[in-house]
């Protein structure tokens, strides 16, 4: 059990697939995945894609809002979809809609920033 | 419906890829018990917490720390119990404030125990400075709830 991490950029967005599990161990692929991305190439805005994530815990937050501090500070947004209700629960205690957008599925998501 | 009461206890080094090891083992043998998808859910998000913790905080990551779980099922609800003999926890009140963590450069949330409070009915965290820290965490369950009705 692990996680897979895929990626596409469609123009200025960055989709992030994910696979599995995010926890702590599983993070820092994902960290340094898309740090690498971002540091090289003209991103503006992340949508992940949630579907396929069976698990996410404490260690997924911290994650997803290192990312998102670095594309906020580029003006962009963060999109996530596709998220299942133990994990949509733990979003929302951590307060993460407050700053990141959900939408139902990645074609809402990709529709709302221009590139469906 | 009977419950049959139950024990198991397992340790291991402290070393992140045992995190999902651990929530596989728990999840496995609690899997006896006529409970939820959301509540295995649940169960094994905290566990995944709970290690986390241990690992990170209370050994810095040290492979040679030992992290202990055990898993108690009893009439009505299960008990867990994730224990580690590392640095302890110096504010235990300020630990389980939400989004207070000691490690924001290694991106960690603070959230780990606002969680294990959410989805547990009871969290008690006993710690002293260079022996250890151990987490009880009981959650009730919805089966033994639904005959008490």
């Amino acid at each position: 059990m692990s996680l897979r991490v895929a990626m596409e950029t469609r123009q200025d967005v960055l989709v992030i697939r994910l696979q599995g599990e995010l926890d702590h161990h599983t993070a820092e692929e994902l960290r340094k995945k898309a740090d690498d991305l971002l540091r090289t190439s003209t991103i503006r805005h992340i949508v992940l894609s949630l579907a396929d994530l069976t698990f996410m815990d404490s260690s997924g937050i911290g994650v997803i809002l290192g990312r998102y501090k670095q594309i906020s500070a580029r003006s962009g947004e963060m999109y996530v979809c596709s998220i299942n209700p133990t994990i949509y629960r733990i979003f929302e205690m951590s307060g993460l809609f407050k700053v990141i957008k959900f939408r139902e599925n990645e074609a809402d998501a990709l529709h709302v920033l221009g590139v469906a | 419906m009977m419950v049959q009461r139950n024990f198991m206890s397992v340790s291991f080094a402290a070393l992140s890829q045992n995190e999902a090891f651990a929530r596989v083992a728990v999840a496995a043998f609690i899997s006896q018990l006529d409970i939820t998808m959301d509540e295995l859910e649940e169960i094994k998000t905290v566990i995944s917490e709970a290690v986390t913790n241990a690992i990170i905080h209370g050994y810095d990551e040290n492979p040679e720390g030992v992290v202990q779980i055990s898993v108690r099922i009893q009439e009505d609800s299960i008990d867990l119990i994730v224990e580690d003999n590392g640095r302890g926890i110096e504010n235990v009140e300020q630990a389980m404030q939400p989004l207070y963590t000691t490690k924001p450069e290694l991106e960690r949330s603070g959230m780990g125990f606002t969680i294990m409070e959410n989805f547990m009915d009871s969290l008690e965290v006993a710690t002293v400075v260079g022996k250890g820290t151990t987490v009880r965490l009981t959650k009730r369950l919805a089966f033994a709830n639904a005959l008490q009705n």
